[in-house]
């Protein structure tokens, strides 16, 4: 009851000036709905990216060369081979896909575009989880033979074949080499350079032979991807690769690697701990907005108090005690931040729904996410903003002295 | 036997105006019995606000003791002193004090607000039923500013009486009113301390109102003048 009339004290009083009421109000709408969009577009991030990663195949392992050893050895088909072979006595590993890579043009009756070109082996989709939209993947009498077939990613397709119906059989150029399609890579979504669309796949015996010119030897390989049996089997298998490329490479238990095995999880994990930082950074910047929509309250509140002094002398004399006084003015800073905050994640997640919109016309996957916990934190946030600069003006007002405060024209 | 509801003794009030003490009380003793009708008078300086205060236990004496309706209230704390107000004492200002934004129904009824430990039954039939005592049966849903000063005054006078005080303290109440809407408001204080027998205690310069009062009380340079 007491609770009730308070309210309906506060909304009257708020009432009776509603253009500073809501301009007050509109400093906490803002900061909460800059809290919620960006944390929003922060999580949308995180999941996008980490999508992104997994899309690349599971149960993942990399091995290069360590770039940051300068007397690192490369990393070899040799080595490649043993770790093939390691196949044999354990149980961690289940393919192994070795590859070279290299930036190229691919040309297409006079049109030409740039391409990731990629030399591998014909287990390079079961390892890397890749799956074809047509034709087929080269075969091991394609590698043995060093032969001239390529298989697309899709958006090579978009930007050389958009006018033929048929690419499977067409033949392109690089460089001097003519090459026949036998493939195209189904799309994986993601976008930009460095995502798999934009990849060719060839024999690396054949890109051996015909396209990576390397200064040093031609053994010398990029990276060599592996998958291990089941995600449970990912660390076993990375600590029996490290064991096998120590010994290969002649580097004693405690001396240092000059090459990196990674899982794709510590990829993920790494990628989405940057995504994390992005968000609380974002977030803590949209907070200092909430911040300073706090401060217009205390100063909205203050003038409040020091314009309704007779009042609070008037109250006083008819039998109002300070704490009265006190919840009375309290009450209004907290249902300002808690409207506020109300109306803040509304726009918030409006805001949200238009980035969204944003993102898929710039064909751009990005799902901002506005989970439970970020609506509460930004309600319980914009509450506690209310009562905190709140509190100061309506101790000013609860301590006036009635004598004084009624003597107050 | 008429009862004593107002026992003020030797009660000297002393501000501080930076380095100085200002005497504004120098011992007022002041008696005054159950439904009695007073004026209280004197220049401006002589300290009848500040005893208006004092008697309406706004503010307390620096010494001295006052004992209202047979409880000592010369030293308590603020919250009791808020509790009496409630409770014991009506205010009725010079410029009614009403709340602007609150009807004349809602501001009879405020004092109930802050009636604290107890349930106050048919709040708004003894609101209502003050109004129409006022004279004002049909004016409970008007705001402040759609009434004339002295039914502003009359509103401000039910809200006085809603709480059933002991004694009703009225500064100035005739002040901002002309003449003819002032005696109808000092028939009205007449007339509600027949009916109910409340005591009355009024801050005036005005002759013709300190002429409707049973006794006056004169005060000159803080002290009563004999």
């Amino acid at each position: 009851m007491n609770i009730r009339r308070l309210l309906i004290e506060a909304i009257q009083s708020l009432n009776s000036n509603k253009l500073r009421t809501s301009l007050t109000m509109l400093g906490i709408v803002i900061g909460v709905a800059a809290v919620v969009s960006m944390l929003a577009i922060g999580k949308g991030a995180q999941s996008s990216i980490s999508n992104t990663i997994q899309s690349m195949g599971t149960n993942l392992i990399f091995v290069a060369k360590d770039s940051t050893v300068t007397t690192a050895a490369p990393v070899t088909l040799m080595d490649s081979n043993a770790i093939e072979k390691l196949k044999e006595t354990s149980s961690s590993i289940s393919a192994v896909a070795p590859s070279v890579q290299t930036s190229t043009t691919l040309v297409f009756s006079g049109t030409s575009t740039y391409v990731q070109l990629i030399g591998t082996t014909p287990s390079y989709p079961s390892v890397r989880n890749v799956t074809l939209s047509s034709g087929s993947f080269f075969t091991q009498a394609d590698y043995d033979n060093s032969a001239s077939v390529i298989v697309i990613g899709s958006s090579v397709v978009t930007n050389l074949f958009s006018k033929t119906p048929q690419v499977v059989g067409q033949k392109v150029k690089m460089g001097n080499n003519v090459f026949t399609i036998i493939g195209v890579l189904a799309a994986r979504g993601g976008s930009e350079a460095g995502t798999s669309d934009n990849q060719v796949l060839v024999p690396l015996t054949t890109a051996q032979v015909r396209l990576v010119t390397r200064s040093s030897f031609k053994d010398q390989i990029n990276l060599i991807s592996i998958s291990a049996t089941s995600p449970d089997m990912v660390s076993t298998a990375i600590a029996e690769v490290k064991a096998l490329m120590k010994s290969r490479h002649n580097i004693s238990a405690t001396g240092k690697n000059d090459f990196t095995v990674l899982s794709q999880e510590a990829i993920t994990a790494t990628a989405t701990s940057v995504a994390d930082i992005l968000t609380l950074f974002l977030g803590g910047i949209a907070a200092i907005s909430l911040l300073v929509g706090g401060i217009g309250i205390m100063n909205i509140m203050l003038v409040s108090v020091i314009e309704r002094t007779r009042e609070i002398g008037l109250r006083k004399a008819l039998g109002a005690r300070d704490s009265d006084i006190l919840s009375q003015f309290m009450f209004e800073s907290l249902f300002i931040g808690l409207v506020g905050g109300l109306l803040g994640v509304l726009l918030g997640w409006g805001i949200s729904q238009v980035i969204r919109a944003l993102a898929s016309s710039g064909s751009t996957t990005l799902n901002p996410v506005v989970s439970l916990d970020v609506v509460l934190l930004a309600t319980i946030f914009s509450i506690a903003v209310g009562l905190v600069f709140g509190i100061y003006p309506a101790r000013r007002a609860s301590r006036l002295e009635p004598v004084e405060a009624l003597r107050t024209e | 036997m008429s009862q004593i509801v107002v026992d003020a003794r030797d009660l000297k009030k002393v501000y501080r105006m930076g380095l100085v003490d200002v005497f504004a009380l120098r011992g007022v003793s002041v008696n005054i019995n159950k439904g009695e009708i007073v004026a209280i008078m004197g220049p401006s300086g002589s300290g009848k606000s500040t005893l208006m205060n004092l008697l309406g236990c706004l503010d307390r004496p620096t010494s001295g003791k006052y004992i209202l309706n047979g409880k000592d209230v010369s030293q308590i704390s603020g919250n009791d002193l808020a509790f009496i107000r409630n409770k014991e004492v009506g205010f009725v200002f010079q410029s009614y004090n009403l709340l602007p934004r609150a009807t004349a129904l809602s501001n009879v009824m405020l004092p109930l607000r802050y009636s604290r430990g107890e349930k106050i039954e048919n709040a708004e039939e003894r609101a209502a039923e003050l109004l129409d005592q006022v004279g004002l049966k049909d004016r409970s849903n008007h705001k402040p500013f759609e009434m004339s000063g002295g039914e502003q005054q009359r509103v401000a006078i039910a809200r006085a009486l809603v709480n059933r005080p002991s004694i009703l303290l009225a500064d100035e109440p005739t002040g901002n009113l002309d003449s003819k809407s002032g005696t109808e408001i000092m028939d009205l204080l007449v007339e509600i301390n027949k009916k109910r027998g409340v005591t009355l205690i009024i801050v005036t310069h005005a002759p013709e109102v300190a002429k409707k009062t049973h006794r006056l009380i004169e005060l000159v340079d803080g002290m009563v003048k004999k």
